[in-house]
């Protein structure tokens, strides 16, 4: 691969591995950036006195197009350039604040390939801030079969996220 | 507030509403801004050689999907105000819930959105539960879905959100 960009195929993979942990300090920019990134203008995620006397919070927090991009960040750094997602679910349980380390974790649940040949792993993911699960999340993401294959190249009854 | 579902609510369930384009083409400033955001390196999205060979040129990150259906903040002309997500503001006004917050996101990805797309939403209200006493106050949770298809009629991404709208202390 050009650059010599990581290509981790579907056979690396194990139920049960854990996909090295990512930390992060969150601060009222790593907030206010990640809404603005996301065309997000609602004021609890860039006025604090808005979501204290609005949304009875203690600050701004992280927006939800942020935490999946944030979560696609997370994926991506362990399933490299060819890894596509499909699917995407999470749970936010609380919210994420400046001043808060977050640190993703992960693990594979499930490795198959579907009828069509495409390989697909299942993840399940956290972020937590302290000991607190703040957010759950479910991945289902495509890996290559083959050093030929690729994930991206798929369309219609060839993808079924 | 009433714990009855108003009639003009019920008959949103299941109706697609608020087809519309976006406001602009998908442009590769706004997915860098959001990469750079979370620190994403992913070769994918900044070395011209590796988009070439995987996907045929530049795409974009998957989860930006809901950045190209936001309305700008103001546009000339503009006689009100303009919402993404506008079912969830129509039911916290019908409702009367003036707080609200989003607690569950699922986006199931399709295909990829390039530079110069144009992507049609629609949104599609898909249920209401009765009032619930939670810890920010007692609301009602929603499920809305939005759909995104490009210009060519494809479908990019279907997005789900759960919101919970509520009355501040009110439980």
């Amino acid at each position: 691969m050009p650059g010599g960009a990581r290509r981790l195929l579907l056979q690396q993979i194990a139920p049960g591995d854990e996909i090295p942990s990512l930390a992060c300090d969150v601060t009222a920019t790593t907030v206010i950036l990640g809404a603005l990134a996301t065309r997000d203008w609602r004021p609890m995620h860039h006025d604090r006195d808005f979501a204290q006397k609005r949304n009875g919070v203690k600050d701004i927090f992280l927006n939800t197009p942020n935490q999946a991009a944030w979560f696609e960040r997370y994926v991506e750094d362990w399933a490299g350039p060819a890894g596509r997602l499909g699917r995407m679910k999470f749970r936010m349980r609380d919210s994420v604040f400046p001043g808060d380390r977050m640190v993703f974790r992960g693990t594979v649940e499930k490795v198959g390939t579907d009828e069509a040949g495409c390989g697909w792993v299942d993840l399940a993911l956290e972020l937590r801030v302290g000991e607190r699960i703040m957010t759950e999340c479910k991945a289902r993401v495509a890996l290559p079969v083959s050093e030929r294959d690729n994930p991206w190249a798929r369309k219609g009854e060839e993808w079924k996220p | 507030m009433s714990s009855e579902l108003p009639a003009e609510v019920q008959s949103w369930i299941g109706q697609p509403r608020y087809e519309e384009a976006g406001e602009f083409d998908v442009e590769r400033g706004y997915m860098l801004t959001s990469l750079s955001s979370v620190e994403n390196g992913n070769p994918l999205f900044w070395d011209p050689e590796v988009a070439r060979e995987l996907t045929g040129g530049w795409i974009a990150p998957p989860t930006t999907i809901s950045l190209w259906f936001r309305p700008h903040w103001w546009a000339p002309g503009r006689t009100r105000e303009v919402q993404p997500l506008q079912v969830h503001f129509d039911l916290k006004r019908v409702l009367g819930l003036p707080e609200a917050v989003m607690t569950d996101n699922e986006i199931v990805f399709y295909e990829p959105v390039r530079p110069g797309d144009r992507l049609t939403t629609r949104q599609i209200l898909r249920s209401v539960s009765p009032l619930k006493a939670t810890k920010l106050g007692q609301g009602r949770f929603w499920v809305i879905d939005v759909e995104y298809v490009n210009q060519r009629g494809e479908l990019a991404a279907r997005e789900s959100y759960t919101g919970l709208g509520y009355v501040k202390g009110g439980a």
